[in-house]
């Protein structure tokens, strides 16, 4: 396989106009499955949250999930969708050793919801938010498939695998899949905007309660379509479609490099084949995928197991009063109270860090010291682990502890830091972990006047400084106390000291 | 005992003149006896029934039965799952196969204590009006062993028909019940669509589909029909009302009096194509029920002429997805390709597919593949829609004028086995007049009319009535059944040879 020829980002822009489509699935968190009783919890044994009508067995039927309904109605809803009137399940036909049926029971022309939007915060060229309105085509309800596990071979992929396991335990799993009209007009911006909707989406979810939102469980996944026109042309191109891309920054990784593999494809006089793509988180490159890019014929029609689903207009009010606080609103409110500039506001909710950030505020932090927190240090531990910032072992009630402590001055926001590790090694709470470790600040003037002391012979120079009046030569000795004391000095009580003796 | 009819027997456990046991018993021995020769059955449970007969027998001795049927047997077709019994729906592909649950019509026959004998031959998958597309070979004609039962559920009308079982179970998505019950003699409802639930009944075509009576009276079908139908929440195309009271309109039927009920003949339901004996008892029905008082109209059905075509488009389309799940993944018959070192799974599923359906199940399957494909979907499955819209509309005005509908059930009498099974546009002609009722999902009866002069065969006189007003089928077909039951002298089954002087036949594939 040639590598990819790929096309500076800025380079793209110059000539191309990006269109981006985003699909994303949630499975609900309903107690039991989209057409039988099987029960949904996630990591139980291989095939035992099974029965005959999802394993499909000859002669079982499917039965709705009026939960999973009532579910996709209050997306549809919170997405500003119409909701239908009547509409129907329909069989999406093609084989597949995880698809107990051989068809999937989805939706096809007829969705539960339908033309919607979201409004997505992103900065403008100057840095100021601005709402960048995406079209929402449909959301529908489908059942998730089984998951087929390839042993042998190197990659765990089917290719070079000795044999596969399937376990049906997902199969049937209710899911919704929410559609986006193609988004056009977001230029340099294409990538930011998928990430901001599909983080935006995940904190809707969140706020509905209808999912667990688990990227790194799949309980959220998204699919991300690209195409790109030559600029100004207004005519749309082929485009491909980039799978199961499951964290918010892969997401937008996912649309910047697909815009600069089309961009080298195209530049080359090539045509962009219409296919399915496989994104790698390691290397950030989508590549083939082969086995399913042959134009699919999946002869949808309307399952004639299932009567059609009408929701009376009275259930869908009484539902629409159940909806949460529209998180665009909430954000401009919680904006107001915490006294976030714009742009921390931004890097907030582009951190995924909105909720974690409140509920750490509501945790007895300040507003600053909660976004300090978690957009600094645990931003970077979750970067480096390549997780979410949900998916760490710290709570936003532990982060609030630690800055409580760090109030008291029992520790300093180095040490602080120690306390993240070892919350994150699972050594217990901040307390019992500051206790553990002998976290404490000294701040005893007999340990503390010693250490100094030290310092000042040590340094000679500086201390002339001081005595000379620049004070703020001081820091030097303070850096040399705290060497000595491995960072555990009250910083505060031995610069008093350090001035005291110096006058 | 063993011609005893189904009501018979239950007042006769009902009085302690006989017992369970003893009526089962003498079925299985009848199924031992003649079944080598007709092969109305696939599977027979002997120990099974025995013990669900001895079972009943306690209930009627401690004075609490679970029905009125308690203990009285039935054979059941084999497209319905059994728990703990094999259930092929007559295919290779299934061959093994042990369902862990039962169909809930299954289940209700045990609730209410019908000890089951056995599992009845069938068309692949119900796909047919011979019975010998069975993977494991054909049913015969009790009235002439060498002519075919009827389909797809000719091994259901054979074992009664035959004696073998007082009560059978059958399905009817195109004319599977009532065509059978027309060409053996033997009384076939097909309930208005969702009256019966489909849990459990392994789908031919699931907006077709239903399950039936196939028995020998028409008060017998109407106890039958009480015990398996009603709502059932795991089927959510099962309709949730109370059925109308069906025995009840069946005893009314027998008292013959017809006065006030208008009866509609369809005018596009006869004529060319049909043979002159089957349209002469079909003539002579349409008197009796006259002089019991009925007044008769003629009423005309103009879309009716599209049935078949449009029955062809459905039924492929919705078997070729249901037809799916049979990849050998997780059950049923699995083949390895022997060309093939390590085969994939799409290879496995290939070579079993290809070794496992028959001939005719490939061809319906090609046929619905290709009338869902995208570009054709609007001209075939779509425009089959469409025309059902306007067979249920010829049904909703017919009967503004009419009653009930009737019509000759089946065309001919039975023909002889191996005389269609290479044309099947001949074959599925058979279920011309039966086919419309499944479109429109209206409830219809075969009653047998008496013999067709020029062979002496039995022929078969539908009725057909309104979406939930099965109750019509039973008064009317009891009226009937009763006016020509004083014209024979005794029941039409009395006519047909005795099976115990026919040679036994060995050729008879088991």
């Amino acid at each position: 396989m040639t590598a990819d020829i790929l096309v500076p980002f800025d380079e793209v822009l110059e000539r191309f106009d990006p269109a981006l489509g985003l699909e994303v699935h949630v499975e609900l968190n309903t107690a039991s499955k989209m057409f039988c009783g099987c029960p949904t919890e996630f990591g139980a044994e291989p095939n035992t949250q099974v029965c005959p009508t999802c394993l499909g067995l000859p002669g079982a039927m499917p039965v709705v999930n009026g939960k999973a309904v009532e579910s996709a109605i209050r997306i549809g809803l919170a997405l500003n969708c119409e909701i239908a009137e009547w509409c129907r399940f329909a069989r999406k036909n093609y084989f597949y050793p995880d698809m107990p049926k051989n068809f999937q029971t989805s939706q096809y022309d007829e969705p539960i919801a339908f033309e919607g939007f979201m409004d997505v915060t992103v900065p403008n060229e100057g840095g100021d938010d601005e709402t960048f309105r995406v079209e929402i085509e449909r959301a529908h309800m489908e059942e998730d498939t089984g998951k087929s596990l390839h042993v042998g071979g190197a990659t765990g992929r089917i290719h070079g695998a000795e044999y596969s396991l399937v376990d049906y335990n997902r199969a049937g799993i209710p899911l919704i899949e929410i559609v986006t009209k193609p988004i056009l007009g977001a230029g340099d911006r294409a990538p930011e905007i998928a990430k901001a909707y599909v983080a935006q989406l995940r904190e809707l979810i969140v706020a509905l309660g209808v999912s667990d939102a688990r990227m790194d469980q799949g309980s959220i996944r998204a699919d991300v379509n690209l195409s790109l026109s030559p600029k100004g042309s207004g005519v749309l191109g082929t485009r491909t479609e980039t799978k199961n891309v499951n964290s918010l920054r892969s997401v937008e990784r996912a649309v910047r490099y697909e815009m600069s593999r089309h961009a080298g494809v195209l530049d080359e006089g090539h045509k962009i084949l219409q296919e399915t793509r496989h994104w790698h988180e390691d290397t950030g490159i989508t590549t083939s995928g082969r086995e399913k890019s042959d134009a699919e014929d999946y002869r949808y029609f309307p399952e004639p197991d299932l009567v059609p689903v009408a929701p009376s207009r009275e259930w869908v009010d009484e539902l629409r009063g159940t909806l949460p606080e529209n998180p665009t609103q909430k954000r401009a409110r919680l904006q107001a109270e915490w006294g976030f500039s714009d742009l921390e506001m931004r890097d907030t909710v582009g951190a995924g860090a909105l909720g974690l950030v409140e509920e750490t505020i509501a945790a007895g932090a300040t507003p600053q010291a909660a976004r300090k927190w978690w957009l600094s240090d645990m931003a970077r531990r979750a970067n480096e682990a390549g997780v979410e910032l949900t998916a760490l072992a710290v709570t936003p009630i532990d982060v609030a502890r630690v800055q409580a402590l760090v109030d008291e001055g029992k520790i300093n926001d180095k040490l602080a830091r120690q306390v993240f590790d070892g919350l994150l090694a699972g050594e217990g709470t901040p307390d019992e972990i500051v206790e553990a470790r002998g976290l404490a600040i000294v701040s005893d003037d007999g340990a503390l006047g010693a250490a100094v002391d030290n310092a000042i012979a040590a340094n000679p120079d500086v201390a002339d400084k001081i005595r000379d009046g620049k004070v703020a030569a001081a820091g030097a000795l303070i850096g040399a106390v705290m060497k000595e004391m491995r960072g555990q000095a009250d910083a505060g009580r031995v610069r008093e000291l350090i001035l005291e003796k110096l006058s | 005992m063993i011609r005893r009819t189904a009501a018979e027997l239950a007042d006769a456990l009902a009085a302690g003149e006989t017992t369970s046991v003893e009526i089962t018993r003498a079925h299985l021995d009848r199924i031992a006896e003649v079944d080598g020769a007709v092969h109305a059955f696939l599977h027979v449970d002997a120990e099974g029934a025995l013990a669900q007969a001895a079972a009943a027998d306690e209930r009627r001795a401690a004075g609490t039965p679970a029905s009125a049927l308690d203990g009285v047997p039935i054979a059941v077709k084999d497209v319905l799952a059994t728990q703990g019994l094999p259930t092929t729906c007559g295919s290779r592909i299934l061959e093994g196969w042990v369902p862990p649950y039962d169909a809930t019509v299954v289940a209700r026959l045990k609730q209410a204590g019908l000890p089951i004998l056995g599992k009845t031959n069938m068309d692949e998958f119900a796909m047919g009006s011979s019975t010998e597309h069975s993977a494991y070979g054909p049913t015969h004609n009790p009235w002439d062993l060498d002519r075919i039962p009827g389909g797809s559920g000719g091994g259901s009308a054979a074992a009664v028909a035959a004696f073998e079982a007082p009560l059978a179970i059958g399905t009817d998505t195109g004319g599977s019940i009532r065509q059978p019950g027309a060409v053996t003699g033997t009384v076939g409802v097909k309930p208005t669509y969702g009256g019966v639930s489909r849990y459990g009944l392994v789908a031919l075509a699931n907006s077709l589909d239903q399950a039936g009576p196939v028995t020998r009276t028409v008060l017998d079908s109407a106890l039958l029909h009480e015990v398996i139908g009603g709502h059932d929440p795991l089927d959510s195309t099962s309709i949730d009302q109370p059925l109308p009271s069906l025995v009840e309109a069946a005893r009314h039927g027998a008292a013959g009096d017809l006065t006030g009920v208008r009866i509609g003949v369809v005018k596009e339901l006869g004529g060319e194509g049909y043979q002159a004996g089957v349209l002469a008892r079909f003539q002579e029905s349409v008197d009796l029920m006259v002089k019991a008082g009925a007044e008769v109209v003629e009423v005309s059905c103009p879309s009716f002429v599209h049935a078949l075509a449009t029955y062809y488009l459905i039924l492929p389309a919705e078997a070729s997805s249901n037809l799916a799940k049979f990849d050998a993944m997780r059950y049923g018959l699995r083949v390895l390709p022997d060309d093939i070192e390590n085969p994939s799974a799409e290879e496995v599923m290939r070579a079993t597919r290809d070794a496992g359906f028959g001939d005719e199940v490939k061809r319906r399957i090609i046929l619905g593949t290709y009338a869902l494909s995208s570009g054709y979907y609007d001209a075939y499955y779509g425009q089959a829609q469409k025309v059902r819209t306007l067979i249920s509309r010829d049904f909703a005005a017919a009967f503004e004028k009419a009653d009930v509908l009737v019509s000759p059930t089946a065309p001919t009498t039975a023909f002889k086995l191996g005389e269609k099974l290479d044309d099947p546009i001949a074959m599925y002609l058979n279920d011309l007049a039966t086919i419309p009722a499944n479109l429109a999902g209206v409830p219809g009866i075969s009653v047998p009319s008496g013999l067709a002069e020029e062979d002496g065969l039995p022929a078969g006189v539908q009725i057909l009535a309104p979406a939930l007003a099965d109750d019509r089928l039973y008064r009317v077909g009891a009226a009937l059944e009763a006016a020509l039951l004083e014209q024979w002298g005794s029941p039409l089954l009395d006519k047909a040879p005795d099976l115990d002087k026919l040679d036994r036949r060995s050729g008879v594939s088991r």
